[in-house]
């Protein structure tokens, strides 16, 4: 068991570096979903031998939600949207996936300093959600895209859902329905204004959204 | 009383969706509010309890408060819009939103900003936030123009993103109260009496993402990017209930995780915090506001200030909290009215521009009469509540050791006072030629009259007497948010 979770969240550092480098829209959206199942598989083999039916369903609904519905919205605004590859990012994949080594150095070393909530995998854990937020984060500042900045928006989400794994937070069963529901109708919103977005200017980059200003 | 405070409308707000007829939609619209002030006045006449540990719902003293704002605001909005819906040039542009997603998502907006206040539980209260912003987007999106959407996008994105941060904030917390004595359930109540048992650390990590993230949505500079570009986007009640009610929500949020800081004897960390993000925004909100071409956007900056103004005082101390409190009401209460008068001007000119703006006080004698009041009380000029309100917080910031704060604080204000001044001078008496025909006056209408009308008065009022049964609601709330 011990082994399975640690290479998942392998796996997880590994996904949250091809997000960083990768210019095709399809790939990150896949790359997001798949971060989603790994995480919920890993909330789910976690508490495997306590069997409480409240956390498994919250895991299954998350990767219901995070893992299926949400990736087939947003390949349907790309199809829609006639947009295949990230072009001309802010910073460029390759700046990226080198800042996104640099990042991961970084919070390895802020995971360092983290009172640890115990020892195996969660340790490593640690720093594997912080580095997901912070690719999340660089995501979202550093494409033009609509669509990519709200991956960005999702895979931020993916890193503090792995933190509270790490740190087994326990929400009640309410509070975490709760929040997945308010990030599904989020993207489902944002999903709405990319199709707007794309209607009214027939492109969806966000710096050529620059009419408002001082 | 509580159910019926959230589910009134949440399900007049789904109802609406669809319900066609203009005349009914009103008719919801002002019903839901009615009765949901009524609920709220009902309120005023128990006995305040403090919410007991197990809570997830309830209305306890900071609460009562902030929903008596809320819901007369959203009264007074709920009345201007039947005007405003009525009076939109005709034939509405067809690709506007319906009316009955406005005023769906206007009851749904109220119903999560309910929510947001009598949630005793941080990851409720989360929930709730999100939620704000979600049926609040629409709303913003209502023009479906192309400025529209660019705000929308930077609303949804920005707040959401913020927001985030605060549901990490939230874990923080988890964590905090996970190391002592076991878990307990999270409630506020249920925190403030472990207080001192928590991680403190990892409590005050907690409250930097609560500031960030609900500051955010506050509009606290360097965060308050979103916050012009919606306000001025918006239909202009639209931007009276955010700046209003919304604001006031996120504060609200904020304070909760303050008061258990200052149980669990961090206060003093998370005041210099409140106090730095207070002078930023100000700061921010002058420089933006000197020179400022757009009457809403101006408004929008005004915001920035008193939430600053806010911060500030709940960075004080304990001799501001009840100054801190009266000036989230006055605040409330002068800029809905600010903004509905907006809203009056814009469908007349049809134009944001304060260059544009000429000659007011010929053209809407009594929006000018209105809109010149409205800038005096919203600068702090005595006898208005803000003068009131504002006077308490810069003076216990001067008693409290917080000299050059409030020095700073002053400095601001006085800026954004001949910032204001300027702007709207300018629009109200523009030195013309005498009989310009495009100076004839226009017919102004009563109902969106007497809603700004009737929150000046009361602002009038707060400044000339203060109630007991108010000023014994503030003394109790500021005890309970850790003000006191």
């Amino acid at each position: 068991m011990k082994t399975v979770l640690e290479i998942l969240v392998t796996l997880l550092i590994l996904s949250n570096l091809l997000l960083m480098g990768s210019s095709r829209l399809g790939t990150l959206i896949r790359t997001v979903a798949a971060q989603a199942l790994i995480l919920g598989l890993m909330s789910i083999l976690n508490h495997w031998h306590c069997l409480e039916w409240g956390l498994m369903l919250t895991a299954f609904v998350s990767i219901l939600i995070k893992a299926m519905i949400l990736p087939r919205l947003l390949t349907r605004a790309v199809r829609e949207a006639h947009v295949r590859r990230e072009v001309e990012p802010i910073v460029g994949f390759t700046a990226s996936l080198l800042i996104g080594l640099l990042l991961l150095a970084v919070s390895v070393y802020l995971g360092s300093q983290l009172k640890q909530p115990q020892s195996g995998y969660a340790s490593l854990l640690t720093p594997t959600s912080l580095f997901s937020m912070m690719v999340g984060l660089f995501i979202l500042v550093s494409r033009r895209k609509a669509l990519t900045q709200v991956l960005g928006y999702l895979a931020m989400e993916n890193g503090i859902y792995a933190f509270g794994l790490a740190f087994t937070v326990r929400e009640t069963f309410l509070v975490e329905i709760g929040i997945l529901l308010d990030v599904f109708v989020a993207v489902f919103v944002m999903g709405i204004m990319i199709y707007h977005i794309n209607r009214n200017f027939d492109h969806i980059d966000t710096d050529k959204l620059a009419m408002l200003k001082e | 009383m509580i159910l019926a405070l959230l589910l009134i409308p949440t399900i007049t707000g789904a109802a609406a969706f669809l319900i066609k007829r203009s005349t009914v939609l009103k008719i919801l619209l002002m019903g839901a509010a009615l009765v949901h002030a009524a609920c709220t006045a009902l309120l005023w006449h128990h006995p305040i309890a403090a919410p007991l540990p197990g809570q997830w719902l309830a209305v306890d003293a900071p609460a009562l408060l902030f929903l008596s704002i809320t819901s007369l605001l959203f009264l007074c909005t709920a009345l201007y819009a039947c005007g405003y819906l009525t009076g939109r040039r005709n034939p509405v542009p067809s690709h506007y939103q319906t009316e009955s997603a406005f005023i769906g998502y206007l009851l749904l907006f109220l119903a999560s900003m309910t929510l947001v206040i009598i949630s005793q539980h941080p990851g409720l209260l989360w929930v709730a936030v999100e939620a704000t912003t979600l049926v609040s987007a629409p709303l913003i999106f209502h023009h479906h123009s192309g400025h529209a959407l660019e705000a929308t996008w930077k609303y949804l994105l920005i707040c959401s993103v913020g927001i985030a941060l605060a549901l990490l904030g939230n874990f923080f917390l988890n964590v905090a109260a996970s190391g002592g004595e076991g878990l307990f359930s999270m409630t506020f109540a249920n925190l403030m009496a472990h207080a001192t048992a928590l991680d403190a650390t990892w409590l005050k990590s907690a409250f930097i993402l609560f500031l960030v993230g609900y500051g955010t949505k506050m509009g606290l500079a360097p965060l308050h990017t979103w916050l012009p570009d919606a306000h001025s986007e918006a239909p202009s009640l639209v931007s009276a209930l955010l700046s209003g009610a919304l604001l006031n929500c996120a504060f609200l949020a904020i304070l909760r995780l303050h008061a258990l800081l200052v149980k669990a004897g961090l206060g003093h960390f998370s005041q210099s915090l409140l106090i730095l993000f207070g002078l930023l925004s100000m700061f921010t909100a002058a420089i933006f506001i000197i020179g400022q071409s757009d009457y809403k956007r101006m408004l929008a900056y005004s915001s920035v200030e008193h939430m600053g103004i806010l911060a500030l005082g709940a960075g004080f101390g304990a001799a501001a909290g009840f100054g801190t409190l009266l000036h989230a009401i006055n605040h409330s209460l002068v800029k809905t009215m600010l903004f509905l008068l907006a809203g009056n001007i814009l469908a007349v000119y049809g134009s944001k521009s304060i260059d544009k703006i000429q000659a007011l006080n010929l053209r809407l004698p009594l929006t000018a009469a209105l809109w010149t009041a409205g800038f005096l009380a919203i600068t702090g000029t005595p006898p208005f509540g803000v003068f009131l309100s504002k006077f308490m917080i810069l003076k216990a910031g001067l008693t409290g050791g917080h000299a050059w704060a409030a020095a700073l604080a002053l400095l601001a204000m006085t800026a954004i006072f001949i910032g204001l001044a300027m702007s709207i001078i300018k629009m109200v008496y523009t030195p013309r030629p005498a009989e310009n025909p495009s100076d004839l006056p226009v017919r102004e209408r009563t109902i969106t009259l007497i809603p700004p009308l009737l929150l000046g008065l009361l602002a009038l009022g707060l400044g000339l007497y203060l109630p007991p049964a108010l000023k014994t609601l503030l003394i109790q709330a500021a005890h309970m948010l850790g003000l006191q």
